[in-house]
């Protein structure tokens, strides 16, 4: 395991995200809301892009004919099949318990934090009054 | 009691290594207004006039919405040029062609709609057209794709001439037919039309597609394409059972028949129910001199899109013996959303003997296609 | 396979109306006048979707001598319900009445059947049950038909056909499943079309075995609407069973759903399970015609396919001509099935089957 600063904490906007390739694995990176989460850029059904799919909210229903969008921008449309995963935890919709989309540990970690620990540093120019994404691989 | 989906954490089946046959391969135009270079003046203006027109509520949508832009494209298929899924070819290779090494592509051309037409001497055109544009737009640059004829089969005379036209010309190796026509394609109305394929020594390839006007389901028009999507097996049940029923393999023995993008896995039980009331029904169809079922064995080919994916994933290998490894064979659908990626598709491994009927050699014979 | 015990309860017989004009003493003063007056009561309104003598629908020897197969009491009685030592029958009487385009002379038809299937048969003898034929068209008269029929304890199900004006599933049709679910019903879901569609999403075939063959296909599109618009969330205690279907295409069509589901769920987004699992919650088939596979092993695979011992039910399909003999239950199926196949499954499908009559 080691951490792997992938992006400056401003770069992915709201709802966008990010294709890194730390330690020679694709994976995503996510901002939900604020928060930044990170998917192996690889579907587990067929194995698409994850990344090309569009990030979307929870199309959900009590009871047929009514419609809620819950959960704005927390799930990921697989480009192909249109599986369902949610980004917070990689779970499937149709499968949560048996179909997982694999999820990494990601923090916003203080440049000058950065300096003193253990990191690999990828194309990301790191200062110590910045703020940086990291990905645990 | 539970469905289990099935993740392929490894590549089970990589078919590079076998000189794979992708036996459904979509190509787009870029813009309708594409095929008018290969139109005559009149039909030039009617296409951009009033237009192609079937039996559908829409001028250009399908009848049922998909779940992804472009009447529902893979989305990493867009090119960056602006043009539709399947319309680059430099993409198609890079995404297809060269990805898996395929060694031939079958190309099923959606588009056009000249099959449909109400109008039977404009959609006659359409198909013309259609067939100059993909010979010249996609096998001369690209000799690995080859291309359908295609055909109105509610015009006789103009489907023998295309067919006949095409005849001899090596960049086509099928004829192409959208199953859901004005009536089921065993009548006997389009007799000649199937004689004159195998005539001229083209196999059919049945790809899932027509307004016909007729619902898609017995009971009338469903709500959603989420039963619509399922209904496609159906279509390719009652193509079988027409074919089968009305004696065109008993008519015409050598004609090869292969059915696309209707999945497979609903065609042991076709065949045991045919033969089962085939034997009280008998006497209403004296013309047959053999089970539907042997016909079945004789004349139809499937093709795997969209992939079946069984609850017990070792299911699929039961389904395929029982309809003969022989008569099956892979395809990708490339770009549709629901296509199958040759590595991932099959969530089991399957043994290198079938391996290479299935990704190839059943192809390459049904197609008659020479390294 | 011989059935190896008596007791069994048949899920889907076949009692034949003669004819048109036996239901006269049925019909109220305005309708037995209005049938006089258009000779209706002279011409034949048999189903197109069961020609009586078709061998199919009538075996040799279950065929009086003169007459429709299934019109005879008696042969009823000594062929099928001693015969088969069944402990109680269903009779879904296969009648154009449902097909009859006036939704008001539909119903009309519908309940004279419904009153002469009660008189002339579940009158006599207490091991009948029936289900009530009701004109699907009109979701208010059917709903309306069943509330009245459903006083009698012996009926047990609601009879309607696989191929409709509209797919089953559709919204417009809930009244009726409302109802049915009140009263305990199944809807059961029979073989065959009223020809408002051709049969095939081709167009018409040429041949009756072609519109034999379609039945399964017809079913697999019931099931998809059926899943699709939700009607087994809205009404979580409906069950649903398919009579005369085929049964092997089962597998297939899970396998197709579930994956279409997987993609295309967000469409229909009250479906919280995969539509196999609401079908072997919700959906029962009788087991005639099972559309066998060659030898008892491929059959073995397919009903582990299939997943779910609650599913089957046992069917004579008299006098249908499925099997020579007493041969109803297909080879190949599990002896721990058998009991629940011939039993328990229909006891637990047919809850007014506990009933005291």
């Amino acid at each position: 395991m080691a951490r792997h600063v992938v992006a400056t904490a401003g770069e992915i906007p709201v709802g966008g995200k990010k294709v890194v390739n730390p330690a020679g694995r694709e994976i995503c990176v996510f901002n939900v809301n604020g928060e930044h989460y990170a998917l192996i850029n690889r579907c587990p059904h067929e194995g698409a892009a994850l990344s090309y799919g569009p990030v979307v909210g929870c199309f959900e229903s009590k009871r047929p004919g009514e419609y809620a969008l819950t959960r704005h921008g927390e799930m990921l449309r697989c480009p192909w099949h249109g599986w369902e995963f949610d980004i917070k935890t990689g779970q499937s919709w149709c499968h949560p318990e048996s179909v997982k989309a694999r999820t990494y540990k990601v923090e916003v970690v203080a440049g000058s934090h950065l300096a003193k620990g253990p990191f690999v540093a990828e194309t990301v120019q790191v200062t110590v009054d910045g703020e940086y994404i990291v990905v645990e691989v | 009691m539970s469905a289990t989906a099935q993740s392929p954490k490894v590549q089970t089946n990589d078919p590079a290594i076998l000189g794979f046959v992708d036996c459904d391969v979509h190509p787009y135009t870029k813009s309708p207004a594409d095929l008018d270079a290969f139109l005559p003046k009149r039909w030039r203006e009617l296409r951009q006039t009033i237009g192609a027109r079937s039996r559908s509520p829409f001028v250009a949508a399908p009848n049922y919405p998909r779940m992804s832009p472009g009447t529902g494209m893979r989305m990493d298929a867009w090119p960056e040029d602006g043009g539709h899924p399947g319309s680059n070819l430099n993409m198609m290779r890079e995404q297809l062609l060269d990805a898996f090494d395929v060694s031939f592509g079958m190309m099923m051309p959606l588009l056009g709609r000249g099959g449909d037409s109400r109008d039977v001497e404009f959609g006659a055109a359409l198909c013309t057209a259609a067939n100059e544009w993909e010979a010249q737009t996609w096998c001369d640059p690209e000799p690995r794709l080859k291309a359908a004829v295609q055909i109105t089969t509610e015009y006789t005379e103009a489907a023998i001439k295309e067919i006949e036209l095409r005849a001899g010309d090596r960049r086509f190796t099928h004829v192409m037919i959208p199953p859901r026509g004005l009536e089921p394609l065993g009548r006997r109305r389009y007799w000649k039309i199937l004689e004159a394929c195998a005539a001229n020594n083209f196999p059919i390839a049945l790809h899932l597609g027509g307004t016909s006007g007729h619902a898609s389901t017995g009971g009338g028009w469903p709500s959603f394409y989420h039963e619509e999507h399922p209904s496609y097996p159906q279509s390719k049940e009652a193509l079988v059972t027409s074919l089968v029923t009305e004696g065109v393999f008993e008519h015409i023995p050598n004609l090869r028949v292969a059915l696309v993008e209707g999945g497979f896995a609903w065609l042991p039980s076709l065949s045991w129910r045919l033969d089962k009331h085939y034997k009280r029904l008998r006497a209403e169809v004296p013309h047959l001199k053999m089970l539907p079922s042997e016909y079945i064995r004789r004349n139809i080919w499937v093709t795997t899109q969209p992939m079946e994916e069984p609850e017990q994933p070792d299911d699929i290998l039961a389904t395929c013996e029982w309809i003969g490894w022989d008569r099956i064979m892979f395809s990708t659908d490339y770009p549709h959303w629901d296509q199958d990626d040759p590595r991932y598709a099959l969530k089991v491994r399957i043994p290198e003997k079938e391996k290479r009927m299935l990704f190839r050699e059943n192809a390459l014979s049904f197609y008659n296609l020479t390294v | 396979m011989t059935i190896p015990m008596p007791g069994a309860i048949d899920c889907d017989i076949h009692p034949a109306l003669p004819d048109t004009r036996t239901l006269m003493p049925y019909l109220d003063d305005y309708w037995r006048a209005h049938f006089q007056m258009r000779g209706l009561d002279r011409d034949n309104y048999d189903a197109a979707a069961f020609p009586a003598n078709a061998p199919i629908n009538a075996r040799p020897d279950w065929k009086p001598a003169k007459g429709k197969a299934g019109a005879d009491f008696q042969m009823l009685k000594t062929q099928a319900l001693d015969g088969f030592g069944l402990k109680y029958a269903i009779c879904n009487v296969l009648h154009g009445a449902q097909a009859i385009f006036s939704e008001d002379l539909s119903a009309a038809f519908c309940r004279a059947i419904n009153d002469w299937v009660a008189k002339e048969w579940l009158d006599r003898d207490p091991r009948l049950r029936a289900s009530i034929v009701v004109p699907m068209h009109s979701p208010e008269l059917a709903a309306r038909e069943i509330e009245r029929c459903a006083v009698d304890a012996r009926f047990v199900q609601v009879l309607v056909w696989e191929m409709q004006e509209i797919p089953l599933g559709r919204r417009q049709h809930w009244p009726i499943y409302r109802v049915a679910e009140q009263l305990d019903l199944p809807i059961g879901i029979h073989a065959g079309s009223s020809y408002r569609h051709p049969p095939t999403n081709l167009g018409w075939p040429s041949y009756y075995l072609e519109d034999y063959a379609s039945w399964s296909t017809g079913f697999a599109g019931v099931l998809n609407s059926l899943i699709s618009e939700g009607v087994f969330v809205e009404f979580p205690r409906l069950k649903v069973v398919l009579m005369e279907s085929g049964v092997t295409w089962l597998p297939a069509w899970m396998w197709r759903a579930n994956k279409t589901w997987r993609g295309v769920r967000a469409e229909v987004p009250w479906l919280e399970k995969s539509p196999a699992d609401y079908a072997r919650e919700h959906v029962r088939l009788t087991a005639q015609p099972f559309d066998s596979p060659p030898n008892a092993a491929m059959t073995r695979k397919i009903v582990e396919q299939i997943d779910c011992e609650d599913m089957l039910l046992f069917s004579t399909d008299y006098p249908h001509w499925h099997y020579d003999g007493g041969d109803a239950l297909p080879d190949g199926l599990p002896d721990h099935l058998i009991q629940k196949i011939l039993v328990d499954n229909a006891m637990k499908t047919y809850p007014r089957l506990k009933d005291r009559a």
